[in-house]
């Protein structure tokens, strides 16, 4: 079964990942799903997210939602929370942004400033 | 919002914001009577009798960020546009129910859309709920339940992001073979 084999291929990545990264905080990425984040296309947005972690074997980042925060203009709106560092928003994530963001911020480390709405 | 999964998805974060600990979203396509039914149900707080009637009014909102609350409205709206209507059912403490039904052959009717896709995020982003998810089509039914699925996870994180993937694949295969009549 198709299913079995990517789980076990996943499961070794995961022990991997594990065990260099014993004991550090974990990442995390926070997609607004509130009804406005969702007509805005964040369910899009959020699996380009998966997606893109999937590809490049990134097992440690956690990837959450949370309703709408009231900026709903802005939506589908990103959190990206690094462990020690400031809370950063991205506004108006496509697909698109989502997987430059990924492979930006969340591997290389460089905040994509253009696309920031927040960051505290 | 384009997609009936899409509503799914919105209505499924109210059984979450309600600290619901098991989501069963049921699908069934009838052809015979050309209904299509959509039901939410959790086991989440539940919405108090005189709040009931409120909830379908979108200028109503139990959140304090903002003044409108659409989702259940606009579900509402997708139903009574395709010949259907949408009701909530809830008994405070011990959950909710909602249920939208659809003329599946009404011309206005959204396409039902990525429901593989709406269940494997569900999963993936919400790991201490339990989700069940079952699709019937005429005498076929497809049954997921999030559980079985991460009893068989062993040491990987229910949270992986490669998990949505393989969910969603999973998900859709099950579906396939509901819709292969």
């Amino acid at each position: 079964m198709k299913t079995v084999e990517e789980l076990e291929r996943i499961r070794k990545q995961a022990q991997a990942m594990t065990r260099l990264r014993e004991g550090k905080e974990t990442t995390r990425i926070v997609v607004g799903m509130g009804t406005c984040g969702i007509a805005a296309g964040a369910r899009e947005t959020l699996s380009a997210i998966m997606d893109e972690l999937a590809k490049r074997n990134i097992q440690d980042v956690v990837v959450t939602q949370t309703g709408c925060v009231g900026l709903c203009e802005q939506e589908p709106i990103v959190d990206v929370i690094k462990p020690g560092a400031a809370k950063v928003t991205y506004g108006k994530v496509t697909k698109e942004k989502a997987r430059q963001i990924v492979a930006s911020h969340i591997v290389n480390g460089q905040v994509v400033g253009e696309w920031v709405i927040a960051s505290a | 919002m384009r997609e009936l999964s899409l509503h799914v998805l919105d209505i499924v974060q109210n059984s979450i914001a309600a600290g619901a600990r098991t989501v069963d979203v049921t699908v069934s396509e009838d052809e015979a009577s050309d209904l299509l039914t959509i039901e939410v149900v959790d086991d989440g707080a539940g919405i108090p009798s005189d709040i009931l009637e409120s909830v379908l009014d979108p200028f109503y909102t139990s959140r304090t960020t903002r003044k409108v609350g659409l989702g259940l409205p606009l579900f509402r709206e997708a139903a009574r546009a395709a010949g259907g209507d949408l009701d909530i059912e809830s008994w405070p403490g011990r959950g909710t129910k909602v249920r939208a039904t659809f003329r599946m052959s009404h011309i206005d009717r959204a396409p039902l859309g990525d429901m593989a896709e709406t269940v494997a995020l569900l999963v993936v982003c919400n790991p201490d709920v339990r989700f069940r998810y079952r699709h019937t089509r005429g005498a076929r039914t497809f049954c997921f339940d999030s559980e079985e699925f991460r009893s068989a996870l062993g040491d990987i994180p229910p949270t992986a992001p490669a998990l949505a993937g393989v969910l969603k694949n999973l998900i859709r295969e099950g579906l396939d073979s509901v819709q292969r009549a």
